[in-house]
């Protein structure tokens, strides 16, 4: 079981150093960060004075090594734009992130599973078509549109919630959170169901084709048979069985949310990590670009390893084989 | 009336009046584009955030709305002798800590933005001595003449002496800088705003100072300022009446803003000039099927190329109308004689026999480089540029780019690397000196290292330096104005750059809103009033 731990928390160290590589490599074609710092009339001299300053007259490798050796530490260097911290500017910014991803996935994991168990339990009806029309839809359109499409009608048409921005926040701490003022609560709405109507479909797709799989399984023909009521047998028995690969998916699927929370942010102006990130490419802010890929790979791999560790403690026969593997 | 009635007609009235009159009806809301990164005046020279620094900070002179330069924080000033300048500086101002300003400051100020790791060390002529003469009074000695001394100084902003060196921000912050620097998050100005909080990138709000010493032109109690990338929800975002100003609207969108009953859109010509460079100084092309010499050598290519571009379809159909066709590589408003200036017809039949006559009948092949993020349109300009010139038979393969490779690409730093460019330029001065020497001016001189350093086709031709040179240090306005004319003329007859345009400034403002709209883009709330 240790050994198995340690494995997987060695090939996560080896995920982490493939994406500095990788991310570190990107950086080289993002173009020259100088050009985004002064102004078009600045003079040659001064910009060369900023490229040296910057460390980008050293050599490749020099670079390279400067960025891991500082990656590896947590120390992300000041952005180039804003003159600050990197790692103070993330601090800032990822409460905003982890909420809308938080509130999304709790949405997603809400409506799919009662949306899903629906749909498996009387697939024949009109409605079960409806929402699985709708389902397409939320699989296929692209976030950035569902967005557009809910401001212009729930903002610009109806007025109902605000177009843009977190609304009123109350600080807890180092923490910021939209949760506790109604200007909040409204703000979450939009961005929260267009970064969730994805993940949403596909748990509802997952637990329908479950619950249909479980449904047809012998132990629940027994129930039947017993004369157990249809609601024990659905809620108490097939869902709870239909559970365990859903909750999975949710849990990986969470790393997902934050990372695709990029372009929800950039549509809806939320005030977090990915915004953030968005800034960042335009302005060639390095350090901002390298700190979030890092983070967000970092928060991927403890999301796997944990979900790793945990299946072999749910599951006794995953548990053997692993030690009889090892 | 007795005493009770009358009390109840004054709470009747007091009710109506209050509840028309919301508290937060002078909270001006505006979003743009871009962030403001920094509160350090002297650290990045690029318009928004020059205005955004006008709200806190002010100038010795600043710009009023038809762009000239008019007193500010100095009073008056008068010319001694041409290299001796005598600044009177307004009394009784108070910077927002309270402290007064005096004659130190603008000393200490004239120091700091020359300092390295400033980005306006242009604005104050590297051979000009301040000497405080009294606490109200400061001399500038000059090496030689320069009758635009003040015309940069409306964004140097005058910063208060004991402030800075009580927080570790004598030097600007260097955009280099690896510790976070005081000066980037705090303010200390003497303008009509004062900053109440600044989350870089998300939120800043700016508070009126009641302390100023002028008599405001607006009605604003607070301004919350909101970048929003997004250009669809920034439109949005006026349409909802969640902001009331917003910069830019995009062309496309201007037409559905008109449209709504709570918003409309300000246009006009910016001062930006934007314009088509060809590469004149390499023997061979970098990038070319014409091997062994270059095309753009011949001025008879060039004119082809000149002719061939269709200005009037460029702003009618790629533009949509919001553009002024332009005749010479500065705005209009900045030249006073630049209506002498027409440009010549598109004639793609003349072209072509041009191109003919250069031994180039069946055209040529060359590489165009073009932003696809950095003006109005950039891109789609350059596609109907390609579209024009395969008329006349040269194939132009468009490579567009983000702003921050095209720069790297085609600047100085990068080695100049483009045979033919779209470019935008706007005269840091306001003056045609700045065009005539940075674009027009011929590169490798070896007097002057910064002449033609943004010149990316490296045209030259020695008389134009040399008017230029004259241009700098003539007083007389009227000869000035001549000699500018006959430098533009060289250029013109030399083909030197093909000038396409001033793009439109789109501003969307709501219908509460007044505002005035200055030609150089600067958003100044200072004169917007809002309706309750």
């Amino acid at each position: 079981m240790l050994a198995f731990t340690l494995r997987r928390a060695l090939q996560a160290v080896g995920v982490m150093i493939a994406v500095g590589i990788i991310s570190f490599v990107m950086f080289r074609f993002a173009g020259d960060p100088v050009n985004q710092l002064v102004s078009i009339d600045t003079s040659a001299a001064q910009r060369a004075e900023i490229r040296k300053s910057l460390g980008l007259d050293d050599p490749v490798l020099v670079q390279f090594a400067r960025y891991f050796a500082d990656a590896a530490q947590f120390k992300f260097g000041v952005s180039y734009q804003f003159r600050q911290p990197v790692a103070q500017l993330l601090k800032e910014r990822m409460p905003a992130t982890l909420e809308l991803a938080s509130v999304a996935t709790v949405l997603a994991m809400t409506f799919g599973i009662m949306i899903g168990v629906y749909t498996a339990l009387r697939r024949n009806s009109w409605l079960a078509g409806v929402l699985q029309a709708i389902s397409l839809i939320g699989i296929s359109l692209p976030t950035f549109l569902i967005g557009i499409l809910l401001i212009y009608l729930f903002a610009v048409v109806l007025g109902w919630l605000p177009s843009f921005g977190r609304g009123d926040v109350v600080r807890i701490g180092w923490w910021t959170t939209g949760l506790l003022t109604v200007s909040g609560l409204k703000a979450l709405i939009m961005p929260s169901i267009t970064l969730g109507l994805f993940q949403m479909t596909l748990i509802m797709r997952l637990v329908r084709a479950e619950m249909l799989e479980v449904l047809r399984t012998d132990y629940i023909r027994f129930a039947r048979a017993r004369g157990l009521t249809t609601r024990a047998i659905h809620f108490g028995h097939a869902l709870k069985n239909t559970l365990v690969p859903v909750i999975t998916v949710a849990g990986l699927q969470f790393g997902s949310v934050i990372a695709f929370a990029i372009i929800t942010e950039t549509v809806f102006q939320w005030p977090g990590m990915g915004l953030l990130f968005v800034q960042a490419v335009q302005s060639v802010d390095i350090p901002i670009m390298a700190a979030y890929l890092l983070v967000v790979s970092l928060i991927f791999v403890t999301i796997n390893l944990v979900v790793d560790i945990l299946y072999t403690i749910v599951d006794p026969r995953l548990h053997h084989t692993i030690s009889r593997g090892a | 009336m007795t005493i009770r009635a009358t009390s109840l007609v004054v709470t009747a009235a007091c009710l109506i009046a209050c509840a028309t009159v919301p508290a937060s009806a002078q909270t001006l809301r505006y979003a743009n584009q871009g962030n403001l990164t920094s509160l350090d005046p002297y650290t990045l020279k690029e318009t928004t955030t020059i205005a955004h620094h006008a709200h806190i900070y002010e100038g010795l002179v600043t710009r009023d709305k038809e762009l000239k330069i008019v007193p500010a924080l100095a009073e008056s000033w008068e010319t001694l002798d041409p290299k001796h300048w005598r600044f009177h500086l307004r009394k009784n101002v108070k910077f927002h800590n309270g402290a007064p300003f005096t004659a130190d400051d603008v000393v200490f100020s004239a120091e700091r933005v020359r300092t390295k790791g400033s980005n306006f060390l242009s604005n104050v002529p590297a051979d000009a001595k301040f000497v405080k003469v009294d606490d109200n009074t400061v001399d500038v000695m000059l090496d030689s003449p320069n009758p635009i001394l003040t015309s940069q100084w409306d964004s140097w902003y005058i910063m208060n002496k004991k402030w800075c060196e009580d927080n570790d921000s004598v030097a600007p912050t260097p955009a280099s800088a690896t510790s976070p620097s005081y000066a980037s998050l705090h303010e200390n100005g003497t303008g009509p705003f004062m900053i109440e909080s600044h989350q870089p990138g998300v939120k800043t709000v700016f508070k009126v100072n009641p302390d100023w010493w002028r008599k405001p032109e607006h009605n604003l109690k607070e301004i919350v300022f909101t970048p929003i990338s997004s250009a669809a929800t920034r439109v949005a975002a006026l349409l909802s009446g969640e902001v009331d100003v917003i910069e830019p609207v995009p062309i496309q969108d201007i037409q559905r803003v008109n449209a709504s009953d709570s918003a409309t859109v300000m246009t006009g010509p910016e001062l930006r000039t934007i314009f088509l460079g060809m590469d004149q100084s390499r023997d061979e092309l970098l990038f070319s099927n014409v091997k062994g010499k270059n095309p753009f050598k011949d001025i008879r290519v060039r004119e082809a190329f000149y002719k061939a571009v269709d200005i009037e379809l460029i702003r009618t159909r790629v533009m949509r109308g919001l553009s002024t066709p332009s005749a010479l590589m500065i705005a209009p408003q900045l030249f006073t004689l630049s209506k002498e200036f027409t440009r010549p017809k598109t004639d793609p039949e003349g072209a072509k026999k041009l191109l003919a006559e250069a031994g180039y009948p069946d055209g040529f092949e060359v590489t165009m480089d073009c932003p696809n993020d950095r003006y109005v349109n950039d891109a789609a300009i350059c596609q109907a540029v390609v579209g024009m010139l395969a008329r006349i038979g040269v194939k132009v393969d468009l490579l567009a780019q983000p702003k921050a490779l095209y720069f790297g690409k085609v600047l100085q730093p990068g080695g100049y690397k483009t045979s033919f460019f779209l470019l935008g330029w706007t005269p840091a001065s306001s003056d045609s000196h700045n065009v005539l020497h940075d674009i027009m001016g011929c590169r490798d001189d070896a007097k002057d290292a910064t002449r033609g350093e943004a010149n990316l086709g490296g045209y030259c031709n020695k008389e134009l330096d040399a008017l230029a040179d004259k241009v700098l240090i003539e007083t007389d306005s009227a000869k000035r104005d001549q000699m500018i004319k006959q430098a533009f003329e060289i250029g013109i007859k030399d083909y030197s750059y093909i000038p396409l345009h001033q793009q439109a400034l789109a501003w969307g403002v709501s219908k509460k809103v007044k505002l005035t709209q200055r030609a150089d883009n600067q958003v100044l709330l200072y004169w917007a009033t809002l309706q309750p």
